[in-house]
């Protein structure tokens, strides 16, 4: 015992004491305070995306348009890496030592330990030899992935394609896209992109703190698993498809043909047209860019997005407009004297030649321009010339009806509307009450400022076809497994004219087939009826432009074919109809009686000069940048008011006390 | 006598305390598992395995055993005399390391002993200087009191302090420091810890506040304890002495902090006392060494279960965060059992040093319990966040041949002293 003896307690006091100072603050992180376990969680836990494949694309009949084709990515964790045979490496994937280096130095930039992908979409011929030898290269490893694949090249307007999601995409998503995910930006693959993306699955994995995985969580207990997207049926039929880009090779142009009792679209042709397959893979981006620039512009959906003076197909139009009206009657005679004055203007007719006497069937059989002049004046003039604006509303709406003018909600993105003139544009061009019947004279003949797209014009057909209604039209016909149909695809859209005041119409395109301007193109064993048209291109020659629907009783197919630059309707644009409809019906083509053969139509090339095209690109391209600068500033002039007034909202909400607080306030924050 | 001798050396286990025998004993077992799990890999999932450091650990824990035996097999007198020798030893490899030591995390502190094995100078020299500071006070006519004696003492503890700074092994320096338990058990004025005190209180107030309120309370306390003892001339004189003294540390604090700290303990520091917030850079270690701990809950998630252990978020976890494993896997509850095992070894030193004859004996004993009591608070302190990173082992449990060593070392001689607590040394 030492006279310090009672200092031991002091010490073992401050022992105990600080001990339980450790225990205390234990006590509070491992028993009181829950973040901890939550952040171990986030720390292990990371959530991976199983990318689900994307649904195929059949056609009517159950023909493949669009499957995934298996394509494979190598990929490498360089830290599992050891020493191997480079050369026979090298050699199997088709790459040299520099190449492989490169790669190498890629990967290993990107991390030693994760894996990366060291050669992309590697083709399943290499595979198959690739897998046997993968054991003999450690660390590495093969990965399957799908593209989109188009075994017969057809339809590319139609289908589309994928692309890597933009900003936009991401921006507009709130959050589903992800950087690298791929979305549909065009065709089907974008207007049915919820569809045919399927249900992303999640995979939560373990992973350790260099974001190295180390499998699953729980035993898989909160994964979910991704759902393969829907199968779209379509409803085109590939083999009327394939004719159609056939016959309108090395043409500009557009073949639409629908049925007229379910408004499916059979066929859906772009000219000119590329391969689907060229838009995937390695070379997309060289491909992309060659098309971008060509002057006939590929990618340009003519079937929805041109717009063409329908001409003389038109007539029909006017002619069911007239008689349910009670304009005229069908037996009804005018005598055209090859020329038709309407006011000071003067309409020429069937190249200045009479057609003396004609009853309305005639007159569309043989296209008489006096005829329908005199019909159309008629109509808007039925209440006195002074009252034209009120009779053209009402023709414009009777119009409209048919589709024409109006977009008709087919199911892909970025159709264009046609157009129908309203009072409004002659009252800008004119002036209020300074245009009359005889001013706007040329809609009569379907010229004018009358646009309607191939699509328009194909679904006129289906409404004379039915005799006063159409379906909506439309490409996919069912969706799913369990054939899915829109209910907006089996409702009738009535036009309102009366079926009774079809047949004289119809007669008179029977005629243009059976022994009118279409004759040449009269498919034996059956009744087309048809109307040609000739439309004025301001870029060089006329455009050919047909209109039909077969057979007369029961129609199975309506169909409007436009060949660009080509001449009179007859010459091209019938022909071409004609062998489309006889493929439909007869499943085989024939040469016509005319001589005319598909081969013949096939190999003709009736592309317009270049050079008309590629200025007008120029200038489309120059507008376009434009158009983006100017959006831009836009965006960013709106960014900045928008920062502004939040600012000086801030401002005033924070300092009540009104400006001079508001700069104490300021000297304060330094 | 003789008989006494006889029976000594009929059985070196004679009057050995088998408690702390014991508690060495579990806490080495508890270590060794730990460090398993801190390394485990699916790849190597036999618990001995030499290739991995849990392997070398059981060589370690082995070799422990054995010298721990020799170390009872030695005569106590033997060890007392001797220790001049012992710190002469440390100290000259304490030079030599720092000419041809092996730099490992910025720190020269290691020999290379060839087959893999480093030897740790430091660790060893925490021994000797706790033997040789028992052997001089423990002289006759030495008073830690006295300005002489407390000179040498000094002297005694610096010199491998100073030479272990050099390395720079800031933890390893500090723990030298924890003698001063000793020198107070001794008789030195409890002014000393009470100055100490001050000096950490007020450093750590004058880094997070303004240091004129610290002033002002430091002006307002000392007012309060001058008035109440208004009479006692002494007293005030001694309270100003000591308000001076603290106000005027208060004025060097920050400069001494700014420029007298290295920018990699100043970020340390920082992080710990919530001024900045780096989970990325400086604070990682401590962040995740937190949320390993902090996610055990009561029970823990299970032996090799832990995700922050196994998947390595935690860097030098088998090392000086070797407590994360202990806190992850086994909970609140095993960081009671830990700690109140702790707690227990420190109280039978204590228990034991007090029950000696021989003033040598207590004195090392109390240096013992510093020491382990030091490392103690300090690792644990740091692991869970409440100290800056200050790289020491946890005793027994981290990984580390030489600090397993050295602390086996520490521990038997007190055994093998206080087995001969009976006589005279």
């Amino acid at each position: 015992m030492n006279k310090f003896f009672e200092r031991r307690y002091v010490v073992t006091g401050i022992f105990i004491a600080l001990i339980l100072t450790l225990l205390g603050r234990l006590y509070y992180i491992q028993i009181v305070d829950d973040r901890y376990a939550i952040y171990a969680t986030k720390n292990v836990i990371r959530n991976f995306i199983v990318y689900p494949a994307r649904g195929p694309i059949l056609d009517r009949n159950g023909k493949i348009l669009v499957q995934n084709e298996p394509i494979y990515d190598i990929m490498v964790t360089p830290k599992d890496v050891k020493p191997f045979d480079t050369l026979e490496f090298c050699k199997m994937i088709g790459i040299d030592k520099a190449g492989f280096d490169k790669r190498w130095i890629k990967a290993m930039k990107y991390s030693p330990t994760k894996e990366s992908a060291f050669e992309k979409q590697v083709p399943a011929s290499i595979f198959a030899s690739l897998q046997e030898k993968m054991g003999d290269f450690p660390g590495f490893y093969i990965l399957p992935r799908t593209v989109r694949s188009y075994p017969d090249s057809v339809a590319a307007q139609f289908l589309g394609y994928i692309g890597e999601a933009q900003d936009r995409d991401i921006e507009r998503s709130k959050g589903y896209y992800r950087l690298g995910d791929y979305i549909g930006v065009t065709g089907v693959e974008k207007a049915y992109e919820n569809v045919l993306r399927g249900q992303r699955g999640v995979k939560s994995m373990m992973v350790d703190s260099r974001g190295v995985q180390k499998g699953s969580f729980a035993n898989g207990a909160f994964d979910t698993v991704a759902r393969t997207g829907e199968r779209l049926t379509s409803s085109l039929d590939i083999e009327l498809q394939k004719l159609g880009e056939q016959l309108m090779h090395n043409k500009l142009g557009s073949i639409v043909a629908i049925e007229p009792s379910s408004g499916e679209i059979l066929a859906y042709v772009s000219s000119p047209t590329y391969d689907p397959n060229l838009m995937v893979g390695r070379e997309r981006g060289n491909n992309a860019a060659k098309m971008y620039n060509d002057p006939y512009k590929p990618f340009f959906i003519r079937p929805i997005q041109a717009q063409y003076p329908p001409g003389s197909s038109f007539k029909p139009l006017s002619a069911l407009i007239a008689l349910q009206e009670g304009i005229i009657s069908p037996s009804e005679t005018y005598y055209c004297t090859g020329h038709y004055r309407a006011g000071n203007r003067l309409v020429p007719c069937n190249h200045g030649e009479a057609h003396g006497s004609v009853n309305m069937s005639r007159a569309v059989a043989e296209s008489c321009n006096g005829y329908f002049s005199m019909v159309f004046q008629r109509i808007l003039e039925r209440t006195g010339a002074k009252y034209t604006e009120a009779a053209f509303t009402k023709w414009r709406a009777n119009v409209l009806k048919f589709g024409l003018g109006t977009r008709l909600d087919l199911d892909m993105p970025a159709e264009s509307r046609g157009n129908v003139p309203t009072p409004l544009h002659y009252d800008n061009v004119y002036k209020k009450g300074g245009w009359r019947a005889s001013t706007v004279i040329s809609l009569a003949i379907g010229q004018g400022e009358l646009l309607a797209t191939p699509l328009q014009l194909a679904n006129l057909e289906c409404t004379i076809a039915n005799k006063g209604f159409f379906y909506k039209p439309h490409l996919i016909k069912a969706i799913g497994t369990e054939n899915v149909i829109k209910e907006e695809y089996t409702k009738r859209n009535y036009v309102g004219i009366d079926s009774q005041y079809f047949e004289p119409v119809i007669d008179g395109m029977q005629a243009v087939v059976e022994n009118g301007t279409a004759r040449r193109s009269k498919i034996p064993g059956i009744i087309m009826c048809g109307k040609t048209g000739t439309a004025q291109n301001p870029r060089g020659e006329d455009n050919s432009v047909f209109v039909a629907f077969a057979p007369r009783e029961n129609p199975k197919i309506a169909i409007a074919v436009i060949v660009e630059n080509s001449g009179e309707g007859a010459h091209w644009a019938a022909p071409i109809a004609s062998f489309i409809v006889e493929k439909y019906l007869k499943g085989k083509v024939t040469p016509r009686e005319s001589g005319f053969t598909v081969d013949y139509f096939a190999n003709a090339n009736r592309m317009p000069d270049l050079a008309l095209y590629a200025m007008d690109l120029k200038k489309e391209r120059m507008r376009d940048s434009i158009r983006a600068a100017r959006a831009d500033s836009i965006k960013k002039f709106k960014a900045d008011s928008v920062k502004k007034a939040a600012r000086l909202k801030t401002a005033a909400n924070n300092k009540p006390g009104g400006w001079g607080s508001l700069l104490a306030g300021r000297g304060a924050g330094k | 006598m003789s008989n006494y001798n006889n029976h000594n050396q009929r059985s070196f286990f004679f009057n050995v305390d088998w408690v702390t025998v014991f508690l060495f004993l579990a806490l080495c077992t508890i270590g060794w598992f730990n460090i398993h799990a801190a390394v485990y890999d699916e790849k190597h999932p036999s618990i001995i395995d030499m290739s991995t450091v849990y392997g070398k650990q059981f060589i370690y824990i082995m070799v422990g055993i054995v010298v721990g035996m020799v170390i009872l097999l030695l005569e106590s007198r033997f060890l007392a005399a001797l220790s001049p020798v012992f710190y002469a030893i440390t100290t000259l490899l304490l030079m030599v390391v720092l000419v041809i030591g092996k730099n490992v995390g910025g720190n020269q502190a290691w020999i290379n002993m060839g087959g893999g094995f480093r030897l740790q100078p430091s660790e060893f020299a925490k021994f000797s200087t706790c033997l040789l500071l028992a052997r001089y006070l423990s002289s006759v006519n030495v008073k830690v009191t006295e300005l002489k004696s407390f000179a040498i003492v000094a002297g005694i503890i610096l010199v491998p302090m100073l030479l272990i700074k050099l390395q720079p092994d800031d933890g390893s320096t500090l723990v030298f420091c924890s003698l001063i338990f000793v020198l107070y058990r001794e008789g030195l004025s409890p002014y000393f810890l009470v100055t100490i005190a001050a000096i950490i209180i007020l450093f750590i107030t004058s880094q997070l506040y303004n240091e004129y309120y610290i002033m002002g309370i430091i002006v307002a306390i000392a007012s309060l304890i001058a008035y109440l003892n208004k009479r006692n001339r002494q007293t005030m004189f001694k309270v100003l002495v000591a308000a001076v003294a603290c106000i005027g540390f208060v004025l060097v604090a920050k400069p001494i902090y700014n420029h007298g700290l290295k920018q990699h303990q100043r970020a340390r520091i920082d992080v710990v006392l919530g001024i900045t917030s780096d989970t990325r850079g400086v604070g990682y270690n401590q962040n995740q060494s937190k949320i390993a701990i902090g996610s055990g809950r009561l029970w823990g998630k299970g032996y090799l279960k832990g995700t922050q252990t196994k998947y390595a978020f935690v860097p030098e976890q088998s090392t000086d965060f070797i407590f994360c494993t202990v806190g992850e896997e086994w909970g609140f509850a095993g960081s009671v059992v830990v700690l109140g095992l702790y707690l227990f070894l420190l109280l039978r030193i204590i228990f034991i040093a007090e029950r000696q004859r021989a003033p040598f004996t207590r004195i090392y004993g109390y240096g013992v319990a510093s020491i382990i009591f030091f490392h103690v608070i300090i690792n644990i302190a740091m692991a869970i966040g409440v100290m800056p990173v200050i790289g020491i082992p946890l005793p027994l449990i981290s990984y580390g041949g030489s600090s397993l060593l050295s602390f086996t070392i520490l521990l038997f001689v007190l055994i093998k002293l206080d087995s001969n607590r009976m006589g005279i040394i």
